[in-house]
């Protein structure tokens, strides 16, 4: 277990003081001005170091992803993004990071500015995080008030930082829907390339990250790459900020290393599964577009949570949503209803996404009540590979991946209730006939 | 993905246009965007147009919007459509948001559905005094404080039907109830007490850490 004074978010349950002075008395916004003289590169390469992987669900390398950015000036100006549009099912972790420990993100978006020589930054914040959004603003008021950021500000570089919010769109944490929206249009995916580090916001070159990328930077610059590099496994750094929910005795978020095994970390924090661990029906360990994990002595009892441990299950750590189903669940009705998200949540842009989530849902709330033929499963399976990419957006793998998870370790539950079905309406004709 | 459509016209009003304080805020917003990109604020705008609509998104609403921005009146539209939090609908004074999708499932949302049915009626439906409406939405991000609701601007967590009850009983008896985890819980940390950040030489003061 992750030691208290190597956690970066020390007010993530809001029992201390979100405000400037609360903060600082934390460590935020010490020595930021000595970070920033080391200058552009040299903040990259300890972003690099520190193995800092995206935590908005891709886990691309957050200081690799930074140097894409021009290095010299065309004229045209630089944007940081900020992804704050924390809408993926299981996930309520950026927004503890914006409502008690405000100050890492500001902090940290005035360093990744400075790095990619961005002097405007966006912070794009899902619509029905209203209360969020004002203690976001409050707090980067502050900022401004203490002339941390800004124009001529303390720390020597210009950079001025808004607020943005969304209206309850799933899509537009896509990055460029996320773009899109900010320019005030529908938020439907680009293609790419370009990439955004090339044509983003305004056409101008963008950077997009999520919150917790963001607001971990400062604490690594300040206590060095290698302290954040030897927390979890080679390629799997850091800490993470773990939200787990569902059928678990005290559902939670809390923060820890990364590679930690599954069944520590509910036991640990969430006061395991409700039932005991032999009550486990399956896992997803990242968020609603992942694949789930099933109960099982190679399965979920030795699921390692980090990257590369999620991939060895064939799943993957996405944003660290755990969702916890025990043997009570309806484990298709549960993932009918994550298809039904994928419907409602759909830009409409691509076709084989606009049409085959409708189209998957509805499948699978038949086969929930077995109302299906069992052709119908590979049927379903071999939708789920032509929406898998062949859409703009990975939206569409996202929403295939899950089913592709259920008819992978419940095919068998599936058959079942066809046969169920069959069966009592035999023995409904049955009793018919008998009765003429 | 959500087929949406404006109000009839029989329940449209004729006009809209920004109070005084509204446009003024408005200006302000545009300001954050570069010159020749206020189209940006489009979304804030129209939100806020909605508050001062009283909660949902009349057409000439939209259509002042898209004139404030001096944008086309079909972009604002496509907008306005897109986007669900925009209720192109009237709701009531009281409009819950009911999160249901599958981590809110897990834990009891089925049940909260029925407590909206039974004391407000079915989704959309806006009671005889004008006070509630509900409707089901996707996952509202609190899924650790599930099953929840969002009512007008503030989540409603932890909630059991019960709760929930004693929930929308005080916003009909014109009380404003506590929001956030509705058990004795502090927001997402565990129920009893949280499993780390208990050390208490993190918080000593001014002291740089790590």
């Amino acid at each position: 277990m992750l030691a208290d004074k190597d956690r970066i978010f020390r007010n993530l349950y809001g029992f201390y003081d979100w405000g400037l002075e609360g903060a600082r008395k934390r460590g935020a916004w010490d020595g930021t001005k000595s970070i920033l003289t080391k200058g552009r590169d040299a903040i990259i390469e300890d972003v690099k170091a520190s193995g800092l992987r995206g935590r908005g669900g891709a886990g691309f390398p957050t200081g690799l992803k930074w140097s894409f950015m021009p290095k010299k000036n065309d004229g045209r100006p630089h944007y940081l993004v900020v992804n704050a549009d924390e809408s993926e099912p299981g996930t309520c972790k950026d927004r503890e990071v914006m409502r008690h420990d405000p100050h890492l993100l500001i902090e940290g978006c005035l360093i990744a500015g400075f790095a990619m020589g961005a002097n405007t930054g966006y912070i794009y914040i899902r619509g029905e995080f209203i209360r969020e959004r004002e203690r976001l603003q409050a707090a980067i008021d502050q900022a401004y008030e203490a002339n941390l950021i800004g124009k001529n500000n303390l720390h020597g570089y210009d950079f001025d930082l808004y607020v943005h919010h969304g209206a309850g769109a799933y899509i537009c944490g896509e990055e460029t829907a996320l773009l899109e929206s900010l320019e005030g249009k529908k938020g439907q995916p680009r293609l790419k390339p370009p990439f955004p580090a090339n044509v983003g916001l305004y056409g101008c070159p963008t950077t997009v990250q999520n919150v917790e990328s963001i607001a971990v930077v400062p604490d690594i610059l300040r206590r060095g790459p290698a302290w954040f590099a030897a927390i979890g496994r080679p390629n799997n750094t850091g800490t993470k900020l773990f939200c787990i929910s569902g059928h678990v005795n005290k559902p939670c978020n809390v923060e820890e290393a990364m590679g930690l095994p599954l069944r520590e970390l509910i036991d640990t924090h969430a006061g395991g599964v409700r039932g005991g661990w032999d009550n486990l029906m399956a896992v997803i360990p990242g968020g609603s577009s992942m694949p789930l994990v099933p109960a099982g002595a190679d399965q979920a009892d030795t699921l390692m949570m980090d990257f590369d441990g999620c991939r060895d299950k064939k799943s993957a750590l996405g944003t660290a949503a755990v969702i916890v189903m025990d043997k009570s669940t309806d484990i298709i009705r549960a993932m009918a209803r994550i298809s039904y998200f994928y419907k409602h949540e759909s830009c409409g842009q691509c076709t084989p996404c606009r049409e085959g989530m409708g189209w998957m849902w509805r499948v699978l709330t038949r086969m929930a009540e077995g109302r299906a033929q069992k052709r119908e499963i590979g049927m379903l399976l071999e939708v789920t590979t032509q929406i898998e990419g062949h859409t703009i957006c990975a939206f569409g793998d996202g929403a295939a991946w899950p089913v592709q998870g259920l008819l992978r370790h419940f095919r068998p539950e599936i058959e079942r209730r066809i046969d169920e079905y069959s069966r009592n309406a035999d023995a409904h004709a049955a009793s018919r006939v008998a009765a003429e | 993905m959500s087929v949406r459509r404006l109000a009839p016209a029989d329940v449209q009003p004729k006009e809209f246009s920004f109070s005084k304080e509204n446009a003024a805020w408005a200006n302000v917003q545009v300001a954050k965007y570069p010159a020749g990109r206020q189209q940006s604020a489009i979304i804030p705008l129209l939100w806020r147009a909605q508050e001062q609509a009283g909660g949902w998104l009349p057409e000439a609403a939209i259509r002042h919007v898209a004139e404030f921005l001096s944008m086309a009146h079909i972009r604002a539209l496509e907008v306005a459509t897109f986007y669900t939090m925009f209720n192109l609908e009237p709701v009531g004074k009281f409009h819950v948001q009911l999160c249901g999708t599958t981590p809110c499932v897990l834990r009891g949302a089925e049940g909260l559905k029925k407590v909206c049915r039974d004391k407000i009626g079915e989704p959309g439906h806006v009671t005889g005094d004008g006070k509630f409406s509900w409707v089901e939405v996707e996952c509202l991000g609190a899924c650790v404080n599930a099953p929840m609701v969002q009512i007008n601007a503030d989540y409603f967590e932890d909630l059991t039907a019960e709760s929930f009850t004693q929930v929308l009983d005080a916003f009909a008896a014109g009380k404003t109830p506590k929001p956030g985890p509705q058990t004795d819980r502090q927001l997402s940390a565990p129920v009893g007490g949280p499993t780390t950040l208990t050390d208490p030489s993190l918080y000593p003061t001014s002291t740089r850490l790590g």
